[in-house]
């Protein structure tokens, strides 16, 4: 740009003129190029503005339902995963569960910044969160369930004894074989 | 993907299965070590030729024969024949073979004597139980064929020197004579066999030595008769004592007639002195006798006449006279004087003259002598020297000459009875690593040579460089406690009652002390150790003083002679206390409660069914008596089938003794003799630690353990099925076990394996027992499991109620509330039999457990317990399987590798002692016989540290290169950052 101008600067000989303030069509000789229409610059500005945000906010509303949706689809995609990971406690199924695990709960710790952007005061962005939040929460429930298949809540009474020392015996008793 | 990571996963369990406790070639010694031992020398026979290495012949009493090399006491070869196959003679027969005669004189042997191979053996017939005597005549020939002649179980026999063939022999079983010696003079073909005929007959026999033909029976009574033996004085005069031990009557026998010729020993000594004894040594011309302490030593004169020589007042020993130049005849005597040695080499002939006098100074802790051997040899300016070996007090061989100990080996070592352990001392402030290293040169060069090997630049001679570095690593011998609990003292106490303390670094005795209350005394004829316990273990309190020991021991055979009780310090290896009891020792009973010094109380029950608390202060008799309820104790009298329960009741009646407590019968067990006969018992080990009483098995469901201290295994089997193997049909032989309660007397179990019989060996840990028998339907050895459960917790599985605590199981639990339990069991075949069983142990009992069996081969096999496991079934659930249950096989694998002792034996394996360590993984494994082995084990790997051969070089190198990386890295991004910016 600036080298341009630069140069224009040092040889500026001629120069038309393009900008025409005329408005009807019939003071030029030159007919406007076919589908240009002059009444589109009529527009009052505040109307153009309105029409604009609008536009704007019911794209954000839009995109923040399908954002909201969004987990859906990884839902879907981490069932199956999980079906291919089989119910043996191995590398790939630890692997693949605790990503479930993850994967919601550091959604939902996001969930104001994933919304940031679709923020507007015209639009309503508790309807996508809460649903954002709730496939969310299926997500984990899928992962936490998924961590009660491999075995590894503690929500049997075998967890819970697993460790406890033997009780103690009231009674001592000694002896044996006479010593030889 | 997902079933081969199963797959792999499955390959690197199976193979830490099979191969968790085997060791690469280089790896021997490392953590183990093997001492090789012999055992109390019995007879010694010099072979020391001209030409070749002189080497000593010994049988021991651990009936072992074996070859010593005389310059430096390492064993040539060795056998150890079996436990009834006692050595009776040994000689060396046509200069090259070692001849045995053992298992009272049914089995003659011959070995080679460079390297022991057997050469033949023969089996004496005979059905007379009688002496057994070994002669091997040097120049007896029958046809070309140097004859052996042994007298046993009634006959005389003449065997081939060359291949154990039997010349001829001669029965004199129907003759009723009990034959003394057989006697044959060198210059002629005649052998006398004499003896007695009921006590005053004496007999003589002359039999043609080429034939074996009676020539001649002559007889002569002897109105007063004969009490022990004869001994042979000179080729044609025995003596013996007359029925009153007043008299020795010297017997001419081989004139026409035999005369007696009768001397009255007050007469003879000039005072009366005591009872007294003939020594066997053969001195030609003189005979030993023993009063008490003093020896007279009583020359044989032509015609019986007899002169008293010498009296000799503090004598050890003497031995047989040995003949060198000339016919001259030397033999040594030992006598103990100002706690030194004397010896003295004299000759027969003349008294007077000794031809040897050294005094040597000795280690008291080796005890009084008990044997000698002498042996000649040449010296360079051509006169005659004498070596001796002598045999001591705690059984250790010592080869003195020239006035010094040559070298001496601790036998009593072969001999163990019991084994415990103390901890070492803790480390001190302030030892620099100087000190411990040596010095800085050889430190850093040893950590060179090792870096090299680790880089795989080492040459042959730096890798035995460096294999010899790690067997000699001071780390493992060091005199302190280390941060694993490898280092540990042995407590180990033999049956000469010494106590040795053993370094389980590598082996090496620390001390040793003969037990002085132990050694017999006035007071206590014929003491012998019984057992030893640790008796203060100081660990939170009393830190700084010594652990020590209690030795219980009792001064007679019988179990109701008195008890001695010896508190031993476990740092110094000095005698602390010493107790002479009043009462006997039946049974020792450690408590399971400490005062404030940590002394363990201990209840020892006398014979009349008193128990005797100790330690003796009053504060052990309140903690005591705060507990007094709640202690019981049991008998199991094998013999009358009776296994007793008692409670204590009261004070003593009779004796003001406040530690005294007489005791009441609670219940007995009486087993029906003519149908069971106990023949083994097993118990926990007091010191055993349980991690948890709930087992889970597949499916998450969880069983409760029987964990109860209080359990006591029974095996009984059918009387008639006791004797030998073969004997009995399956269908009179029978095993009964029992698991039985020893608090309440109840009976938790019983099953009957129809068709086996003993021996028995168990083991009983947590809450399984496995124990070992033949089957006799199979022909086949035989393990069994019994795994125990409690019923009454089964009902524990609410998970809320678990989670908030509101559960009873660790609540202490009294036997009387009759728990209900469930066991399960399962049988396999092994094919070995087994000489002992034990079972791993570990710190916090966590790691899983290892069963160790002593074989029939002396060697140590360790089996993972997960093949004696009752829920293994043909074909395991996926869940069974993922929670490690093996499929069911018929019998046991014995896998080649497991074997914890590698190419070693232990032979004459006796027992198996487990010791935990510090390192949860790991357990240290000491197994004693003839031999003592020790090495350490760890039955699931060790998970807790990095193995011995992990390379911290590499580990180094790999974080050095990774920091340069980083470096590296870093400089090269920040570049190319500047450069991005400029752009």
């Amino acid at each position: 740009m600036d080298k341009g101008k630069g140069v224009m600067v040092g040889g500026r000989r001629w120069a038309v003129d393009f900008t025409d303030n005329s408005t009807s069509p019939s003071s030029r000789d030159i007919p406007d190029p076919p589908g240009f229409s002059r009444s589109s610059q009529d527009q009052d500005d505040s109307t153009l503005s309105r029409q604009k945000k609008d536009a704007e906010s019911n794209w954000k509303s839009q995109k923040a339902w399908e954002v909201a949706q969004a987990p859906f689809k990884n839902l879907l995609m981490m069932g199956f995963m999980m079906w291919m990971a089989g119910s043996t406690v191995h590398l790939f199924s630890i692997g693949i569960t605790f990503s479930a695990l993850w994967q919601p709960i550091s959604a939902l710790q996001g969930v104001g910044k994933v919304f940031e952007s679709y923020k507007d005061s015209r639009v309503d962005l508790l309807g996508p969160k809460l649903l954002f939040i709730a496939l969310n929460l299926g997500g984990l429930a899928l992962g936490v369930w998924k961590l009660n298949t491999l075995g590894l809540l503690p929500t049997h009474a075998s967890d819970w004894v697993f460790s406890l020392p033997p009780a103690q015996e009231v009674e001592h008793s000694g002896g044996g074989i006479l010593l030889r | 993907m997902d079933i081969r990571v199963f797959l792999l996963l499955l390959l690197v369990l199976v193979s830490s299965v099979e191969h968790g406790f085997s060791l690469y070639e280089d790896q021997v010694g490392l953590m183990d070590w093997h001492q090789r031992y012999i055992g109390k020398v019995k007879h010694a026979v010099f072979h020391t030729q001209k030409t070749g290495r002189k080497r000593v012949v010994v049988s021991t009493e651990e009936n072992v024969v074996a070859s010593l090399d005389l310059r430096h006491a390492e064993i040539f070869w060795r056998h150890v024949l079996g436990t009834n196959d006692a050595v009776d003679a040994v000689d060396i027969a046509l200069g090259k073979y070692v001849i045995t005669l053992s298992s009272e004189g049914s089995i003659l042997r011959a070995w080679n004597l460079p390297d022991g191979q057997m050469v033949w053996e023969s089996f004496l017939q005979g059905s007379n139980p009688s002496k057994s005597l070994l002669s091997v005549p040097i120049n007896l020939k029958v046809d070309k064929d140097n004859v052996i002649l042994v007298f046993s179980k009634g006959f005389l026999h003449a065997v081939s020197s060359i291949d154990g063939d039997v010349l001829w022999d001669k029965d004199f079983s129907a003759e009723s004579i009990e034959v003394q010696q057989i006697i044959q003079p060198p210059e002629s073909y005649v052998i006398y066999a004499v003896g007695f005929v009921g006590s005053s007959q004496f007999d003589v026999y002359q039999i043609n030595a080429k034939s074996g033909e009676l020539l001649k029976h002559k007889s002569a009574a002897f109105p007063d008769g004969f009490y022990g033996e004869v001994l042979l004085v000179s080729s044609d005069m025995l003596v013996s004592l007359d029925a009153t031990r007043s008299n020795l009557v010297t017997i001419s026998f081989r004139k026409e007639e035999i005369s007696f010729s009768k001397t009255h020993i007050s007469y003879l000594v000039g005072e009366s002195l005591g009872i007294p004894v003939i020594l066997p040594s053969k001195l030609s011309g003189i005979l030993a006798v023993k009063f008490n302490t003093l020896l007279v030593f009583i020359r044989v004169k032509s015609e019986g006449k007899l002169e008293v020589v010498d009296k000799i007042a503090n004598a050890a020993a003497v031995s047989d006279a040995l003949s060198f130049s000339e016919g001259q005849q030397a033999f040594a005597l030992v006598e103990h004087v100002d706690g030194k040695i004397l010896l003295t080499v004299k000759l027969s002939h003349d008294w007077n003259s000794d031809f040897l006098k050294e005094s040597i100074a000795m280690d008291h802790q080796w005890g009084l002598v008990q044997k000698v051997f002498i042996n000649t040899y040449i010296r360079t300016d051509r006169s005659h020297g004498f070596r001796v070996l002598i045999v001591m007090e705690d059984h250790s061989l010592l080869l003195l000459q020239q006035g010094e100990i040559v070298w001496s080996r601790e036998e009593g070592l072969a001999s163990i009875i019991d084994v415990t352990t103390s901890e070492l001392p803790v480390e001190k402030k302030g030892v620099s690593v100087a000190k411990v290293e040596q010095n800085l040169f050889e430190w850093l060069k040893g950590h060179v040579l090792k870096l090299k090997g680790t880089l795989m630049l080492a040459s042959p001679e730096d890798i035995a460089v460096i294999q010899d570095m790690r067997l000699k690593s001071s780390e493992k011998s060091k005199m302190t406690r280390d941060h694993n609990g490898f280092r540990k003292l042995l407590i180990v106490l033999t049956r000469a009652g010494k106590l040795y303390a053993l370094h389980t670094g590598d082996g090496r005795v620390i001390w040793s002390l003969l037990l002085p209350s132990l050694r017999k005394s006035g007071s206590c004829k014929h003491p012998t150790g019984l057992s030893v316990y640790q008796w203060q273990v100081p660990h939170h309190h009393a830190m700084d003083e010594n652990p020590s020991v209690l030795v219980a021991g009792r001064c007679g055979p019988h179990w109701d002679a008195p008890g001695v009780l010896s508190f031993v310090d476990t740092y110094t290896g000095k005698e602390l206390n010493a107790l002479g009891l009043t009462h006997s020792v039946a049974q020792v009973i450690p408590l399971p409660f400490t005062d404030s010094t940590e002394q363990h109380l201990h209840l020892l029950i006398d014979s009349d069914q008193c128990a005797h608390l100790y330690p003796r202060t009053s504060e052990a008799i309140g903690i005591f008596q705060r507990e007094f309820s709640n202690i019981y104790w049991y008998s199991v009298e094998a013999d009358n089938g009776i296994i007793k329960g008692h409670a204590l009741r009261s004070n003593c009646i009779g004796v003001v003794d406040e530690y005294c407590f007489n005791s009441s019968d609670l219940w007995s067990i009486v087993f029906p003799s003519e149908s069971e006969k106990i023949i083994a018992t097993a118990t926990r080990k007091l010191n055993e630690v349980v991690h948890t009483q709930a087992k889970v098995i597949a499916d998450q469901d969880v069983m409760f353990k029987y964990i109860s201290k209080n359990l006591l295994f029974v095996a009984t089997i059918a009387p008639k099925a006791s004797g030998e193997f073969g004997k009995p049909t399956p269908e009179e032989s029978w095993l009964v076990v029992y698991l039985i309660d020893t608090v309440t007397g109840r009976i938790l179990h019983r099953m009957t394996h129809h068709g086996s019989q003993g021996p028995v060996h168990a083991v009983l840990s947590e809450n399984w027992v496995v124990y070992h028998y033949f089957n006799l339907r199979a022909h086949r050895y035989e393990m069994s499991v019994i795994e125990i459960y409690d019923l009454s917790r089964a009902e524990n599985k609410d998970v809320w109620k678990l989670l908030v605590g509101k559960h009873n199981l660790t609540s202490p639990i009294s036997l009387y509330s009759r728990p209900e339990v469930m066991t399960k069991s399962q049988s396999y075949f092994f094919t070995q039999s087994v000489k002992a069983l034990a079972v791993t142990s570990t710190a916090k009992g966590i790691t899983s457990k290892q069963l160790l069996i002593g074989t029939i081969g002396d060697q140590v096999l360790a089996l993972d317990k997960r093949y004696l496991d009752p829920r293994r079934s043909v074909n395991p659930t996926q869940a069974e399987k993922e929670e490690g249950i093996i499929p069911l096989s018929d019998s046991l694998p014995i896998i080649p590798q497991s074997y914890v002792t590698h190419a070693l034996k232990v032979e004459g394996l006796r027992g198996i002692v487990t010791l935990p360590t510090k390192l949860e993984s790991t357990t240290l494994v000491f197994a004693h016989g003839v031999d003592l082995f020790l090495t350490r084990i760890a039955p699931s790997r060790t998970y807790d540290s990095l193995t011995e051969d992990f390379s911290y070089a590499l580990l180094l190198l790999t974080i050095v290169a990774l920091i340069a990386a980083i470096f590296v890295t870093w400089v090269l991004s920040e570049k190319k950052e500047l450069q991005e910016k400029w752009r």
